[in-house]
Order: C-alpha cells, then structure tokens, then sequence
C-alpha cells in the first residue's frame, strides 16, 4: 500500500463520490459530488467504478504528495494548472506519483470542482452505500469533514498502467435548463417569465447545501410559506426575499418554499460548475426533452471507458478540418464514433 | 366495489422525481393517503422507481427516466394512489421520556406566560398527547408529529436560532417534534430527550418511521443524564409498546 498526503488545501474540499441513497425517509440527505460527469470522468481514468469515492476540490488550490510508494491519479472537472515537480498535467489525464512526488494544483480557472481520483479508489466504511462527506451529519469516511491539510489516504500501489486521457464531449453552453415546476403554480405568469428572462448571478455565499441567485425579487402568488415537502436535486426554491436558492447535494431532504423550478439533471452540474459572479440564464424545456436529455446524460457516463486515448495520441479537430474543407478523405479513415486518430509513429 | 379516492395532483420535481400530492395544507387524512401509497409502493414496487420520501401532505417518488417515464409512472400510480385506505392496523408506538423546562427547555416559561397559563400545564398537555410521526425531514431523524393539542397551537419564533441542542423537544405551529442532531429551529424549546431517533452505529439507525405512534413522558435532570449515557453507549431508551 502507498500513501497520498494532503500537502495544502482550501476550503469546500472534500471526498465524495455517487451519494448516500435510500434514506432521505429518514431525513438523511444524498450529498455526493457536485459534478458527477467529472467525479466519473477522473475514476474512469484511472480504472474504478464512475461513481468511486475521490477527492472533490474546490475553486483554491491544492497539492497532493506520495508516500511509501507510487500512487496514480487522475483529474478531471473545473480547470487549472497542475504540475509535479515543474512538469505540466494536463486536465483529463492520469499520471503517476513516485514515492515523493508532489502533484500541484493551481486556483480553479472556470468553474469551481476539481475531482481528483486515485487509482484503486479512496478506502473507507460506507454508510448506506457511500464514503461521502456530510459534515452536518458526520457523515464522511475516511474523515467526516472537510480536507486538511496534513489529512492522508491509504491507497492501492501504481500499477504501472499506461497513462490514459479522456475525450469528453464538448460541454453544452447556453442557459441552464430547468422543468417547471412542482411548484410554478405559487407564482404568477408575470413573475415566472420574470425568472426565465432574467440574468443570474452565482452568490459567493454559495456552497454544498445551495446555490443562491442572484437577480430580481421573484414574488409569490400566495406567501412564501407552504407545507414542506421533500426537495430533489436542483430544486429551486424561493424564499421570502425572493432570492431563489437552487439546491444542490447537501440540501436538506425537505423544504417549506414553493419551488417554481427544477435544473435538469444533465444541467446540474454544468450549474455546479458556474463560478460564483458569471452571468447565466435559466430556459424551460418539456419534460419529454428534459427526460431525454437525463437517458443521454447517463449514456455518456455509461460510455466513458470507450474515450479512454493513450496520452500520447493526438487529437485531430476534425470540425474544424471539415470546415477548413481540408479533411477530404482522412476523415472516413479515422474511428467514426470518436473523431480520434492516433500519431503516425 | 367502493368507490375511489379523488385523484392526487402529480406535480414533476424535475426529470427524475414526481411529488404526489394530496394536498396543500396539513391534514391527516392526506398523511394518510401519503403513508398508505409509500407502503403500498414498498410491497409492490414498480421497476424504475428508486426511492420514496413521505412528507406531510405529498409522497415524493424518485425514478430513474432510462427505465420509466413521466407519463407511464403517472397511469401506474394513480390507480393505487386513489385506492380506499387499507384498514388502520397496529403501529408501534414509542414512549419517549423528556427532561422539560430549566437549561433543557429555554421557551417553556415564555411559551406558559404566551399562552397564559403555568409551566406545568404545558409539560401536561404536552406529555398527555397521542402523536403521529407524519414525516422524517430537514435532517437525519428530525421526526415531525401531528396531534398537538390545539391550545399549544402557537406561530413559530420571528427569529429561528442558529443552533438548537441534540434531542430538542419542540413545538411550531400546529406542530410537535422530536430533532435528533443539534439544527438551526425556529420552533419553541420545551425540552430535551436522551432518545436518539438516528445513532449511526446502532441497529437501528433510524429509531422511528412515518406512521408510528409517540407518546412522551417527563423525566428529571439527573434521570436525563444516566439515560443519555445508556443512548449514548446505544442503548434505544424509547420504550417500545403496542398502540
């Protein structure tokens, strides 16, 4: 077994992986990682399950150090500059740590969660089926709380597997799709166009339990107070101030403010990862597409080990090519399904 | 044949939950329907649904779309939804002792002076209710209760508190409730317990389910510290009996 130590961290860091279901009855909540395509996108890379438990990073930097032997790793999510020892990493890939090396990673550039998994996948004991950290229930193994540095996992050895990269698909742009709904009907027409067709903003308050928004007071048809009901994921709830909170993976399982819309599921991360301040929109689609989306969504998680590239292949922009009208004939030579050709040798 | 229910209202909480509701204020008629629809999905469940959280008035159902619809998992609920309830069989019942009142229950003497009258009668009329836990939520083990005694009906604090002790004993609205962890509230504090309705390395983690029976009854200061201790080794401490 090898060691990796927490070296320095910031705050909002924790390990996460697919969440805790199967017992928000009982008021305990499913927490897990803020973007699940990137927690799954780092694991993949380095061989685990998609949804493993691995280190989620908040927007400040981070560095990891191996100990008593080799450690592999992988990252993927919210960009930034990483390096051993001088040597650039690249986000999407895996590298190895040698006994002693520091692998460093810089302020996030966009976005806020940087997943960082670990070869073999972080070790602990799972309550109703996961090692996520849910520090208001002390829940969280191995540590039930937030990273520190100083902090260290027992994890598997390298295995010496060749170092991967992973071709994600283009991430969607546009506004954050939402469904209506459970509770539009609190709210007049007027003041659900007004947060449609309003600009947003991510408030720095934001954290784990929820995203607040700022923009205009939306106000309710009939009070801010219903009887509470349960709360999913993305759940976007207002309150008195009319300052709608969009609900992420530590909110409580229920709530008692009318909720005039919900963030798709394909959408919730791409909102996990919006920074604090950058200006966004909300759009409702139905929920045919919404639900179709949600069947894509799983299927590129699904798909992942097939863009697994050895990370010495070069990708060709073949769009770009396209457009250039330059590709011809190479075009029909490369892997169709992932527009990927590997360096002459 | 008797006849149906009127249908609850299906209300989408996105692309993989539907909130069913059967109404939009506390009513224990719609508690009801809510519990007899989650033991009736849980005896018989439908391929997609992935877990169920009851609430008061709305039984939320969470589903995975590559497996179910919208559409489809609507036509499969509604006919059970809409059922004649099921008899009242037995539910368990808890008997959960309270230390009321000093450092333990810091509203009580403001709650007596509000509702005009002494401290004792709000540990007896409190103590003297037949509760039902109507739903488990906010966070782990918070059992919310209906059937408080209409006198102890009284609005919530106009400022909730930032942090409220582990085992408070509360009253908000036209509600009871039993907290486990130590929250935020903006309920009044009539006391503690050493219960714990969620320890999690005791079997079982969660003490109480939606639908069971609570009755409380007063203990001392020094009788709360030696069951504390017994919970916190976890012992259960709850007397469990027959309703």
């Amino acid at each position: 077994m090898s060691r990796l130590v927490v070296a320095s961290i910031g705050p909002a860091s924790s390990v996460q992986d697919g969440g805790r279901h199967g017992a928000q009855r009982y008021g305990l909540t499913v927490s897990g990682a803020m973007d699940r395509l990137s927690l799954a996108a780092a694991n993949t890379l380095v061989g685990n399950e998609p949804f493993a438990a691995a280190i989620e990073i908040g927007p400040f930097g981070a560095s990891f150090t191996a100990r008593d032997g080799a450690v592999r790793v992988a990252i993927s999510g919210a960009p930034r500059n990483a390096d051993i020892a001088g040597s650039p990493v690249a986000m999407d890939s895996s590298v190895t740590l040698k006994d002693g090396q520091t692998l460093t990673l810089g302020f996030a550039r966009g976005g806020a969660f940087t997943y960082l998994a670990i070869e073999g996948a972080i070790k602990g004991e799972q309550v109703f089926g996961s090692l996520a950290v849910n520090a208001r229930a002390g829940l969280g193994s191995p540590y039930p709380r937030p990273l520190q540095a100083g902090d260290e996992f027992t994890v598997d050895a390298a295995s010496g597997a060749e170092e991967l990269r992973i071709e994600l698909p283009k991430p969607a742009t546009g506004p954050i799709r939402v469904l209506l709904g459970p509770q539009d009907d609190e709210f007049d027409d007027a003041n659900k166009a007004l947060f449609l067709d309003s600009g947003w903003k991510i408030s720095a308050t934001s954290d784990r339990m929820g995203y607040r928004l700022e923009g205009p007071a939306i106000k309710h048809l009939h009070g801010h107070n219903i009887v509470s009901d349960g709360t999913v994921n993305g759940s976007i709830q207002v309150p008195g101030n009319g300052a709608p909170i969009a609900l992420m993976m530590d909110r409580g399982t229920s709530g008692g403010y009318p909720k005039i819309a919900t963030v798709i599921t394909a959408d919730i991360g791409r909102l996990a990862q919006t920074s604090a301040g950058t200006a966004f929109r909300f759009k409702a689609v139905s929920m045919a597409e919404a639900q179709d989306e949600a069947r894509k969504f799983a299927q590129t998680i699904r798909s992942l080990p097939d863009r697994l590239r050895s990370s010495d292949t070069v990708t060709l922009n073949i769009e770009a090519l396209s457009d250039a009208n330059v590709a011809g004939y190479a075009v029909s030579a490369v892997d169709s399904g992932t527009w990927q050709v590997t360096a002459e040798p | 044949m008797a006849a149906t229910l009127p249908p609850p209202r299906l209300l989408p909480s996105g692309d993989s939950a539907v909130t069913v509701e059967f109404s939009r204020t506390i009513d224990d008629d719609a508690n009801q329907r809510v519990l007899a629809l989650d033991k009736a999905l849980a005896a018989a469940p439908i391929d997609g649904i992935t877990e169920t959280v009851p609430t008061y008035r709305s039984l939320l159902i969470h589903y995975d779309p590559g497996k179910i619809g919208f559409d489809a998992l609507g036509e499969k609920i509604l006919p059970i939804a809409t059922r004649p309830l099921p008899p009242v069989t037995k539910a368990r019942r808890w008997r959960v002792p309270v230390a009321y009142g000093g450092e333990h229950g810091i509203d009580l003497e403001d709650v007596a002076k509000t509702l005009g009258t002494t401290p004792d009668d709000i540990v007896i009329r409190h103590s003297g209710g037949d509760y039902k836990v109507a739903m488990i939520g906010f966070t782990p083990g918070w059992s919310y209760l209906s059937g408080l005694d209409k006198f102890l009906h009284m609005s919530r604090r106009q400022s909730p508190r930032l942090l409220t002790p582990s085992g408070t004993i509360s009253i908000g609205g036209i509600q009871a409730g039993i907290q486990c962890l130590a929250a935020p509230s903006g309920w009044h504090l009539l006391g503690r317990t050493p219960v714990r309705t969620y320890q999690l390395h005791r079997n079982p983690t969660f003490l109480t389910e939606p639908g069971d029976r609570v009755t409380f009854y007063a203990i001392d200061h020094k009788t709360f510290e030696d069951m504390d201790r017994a919970a916190e080794a976890g012992e259960i401490v709850a007397e469990q009996v027959d309703a």
